[in-house]
């Protein structure tokens, strides 16, 4: 089993595009492997429980785990309590510990 | 406990993506960890340690320079590689074909001129290699 982090960057609302990691993530998920989505930037954006047609909801019934940037999340003015319940509010300290573990991979996007 | 190497691909230029924002967060971190870092920018991404920028006052705004306090790019740079001069060490390669092309060539220090054969060998020798590429 490999570890994989996608880090999604992209606006969902503006850009179809972010179909890429859906897709990705959760064949990778059910072919065994350990997958995190890490949210930073614009892809903070899905992550309010109020958001319409949010892609992220299909990550989490995938067993996805959805790890969301504080500092792009304040930057764009959303609080912990508007995330979708199935996102942990994380950190760039966070991420790079998951960077540096072991037989991890990392896509950008 | 084994020494942990990062290595980040960038190529968005200065003032154009918050990509760049997010990988001097990222250095930075890892630096901070004790986790040496190699940074090997590359197409517009040699302009983000150009020393030639200079900070600009808001004539919208009526303020002056020191009130802009406008923060550049080269002066992050300038930060991680006092953070990281010596134990962890970051090691910055701009890709020299690209700085040819822009004319960049005039780097705060710290910051080393290579090609795609460093990047290659940055990639072999790290516990991972993260590439952010422009869209």
């Amino acid at each position: 089993m490999s570890s994989y982090v996608l880090i999604e960057s992209r606006d969902p609302f503006e850009s179809r595009d972010t179909q890429f990691v859906v897709e990705t993530a959760a064949e990778l998920k059910r072919r065994g492997n350990d997958v995190k989505v890490f949210l930073v930037q614009n892809g903070v954006l899905a992550a309010r429980k109020n958001a319409r047609n949010s892609h992220l909801p299909r990550l989490a019934e995938e067993g996805v785990t959805l790890l969301a940037d504080d500092f792009s999340l304040r930057e764009r003015g959303i609080q912990t309590g508007e995330l979708f319940s199935d996102i942990t509010e994380s950190s760039i300290d966070a991420l790079v510990d998951l960077l540096v573990g072991e037989n991890t991979k990392v896509i950008w996007h | 406990m084994s020494e942990k190497t990062l290595t980040l691909a960038l190529m968005d230029p200065p003032y154009e993506s918050a990509n760049s924002t997010t990988a001097f967060r990222i250095i930075s971190s890892a630096l901070k960890k004790g986790i040496h870092v190699n940074v090997f920018a590359y197409e517009g991404a040699v302009n983000l340690a150009m020393k030639d920028q200079s900070p600009h006052p808001n004539p919208v705004k009526g303020t002056t320079v020191e009130e802009e306090d406008h923060p550049t790019t080269k002066n992050f740079i300038s930060s991680l590689v006092e953070i990281g001069k010596d134990s962890p060490l970051l090691n910055w390669v701009n890709c020299g074909l690209c700085v040819d092309e822009r004319g960049a060539a005039n780097a705060v220090e710290g910051v080393r001129r290579g090609g795609p054969a460093d990047f290659l060998k940055m990639a072999l020798e790290s516990t991972n290699t993260l590439v952010i590429p422009t869209r």
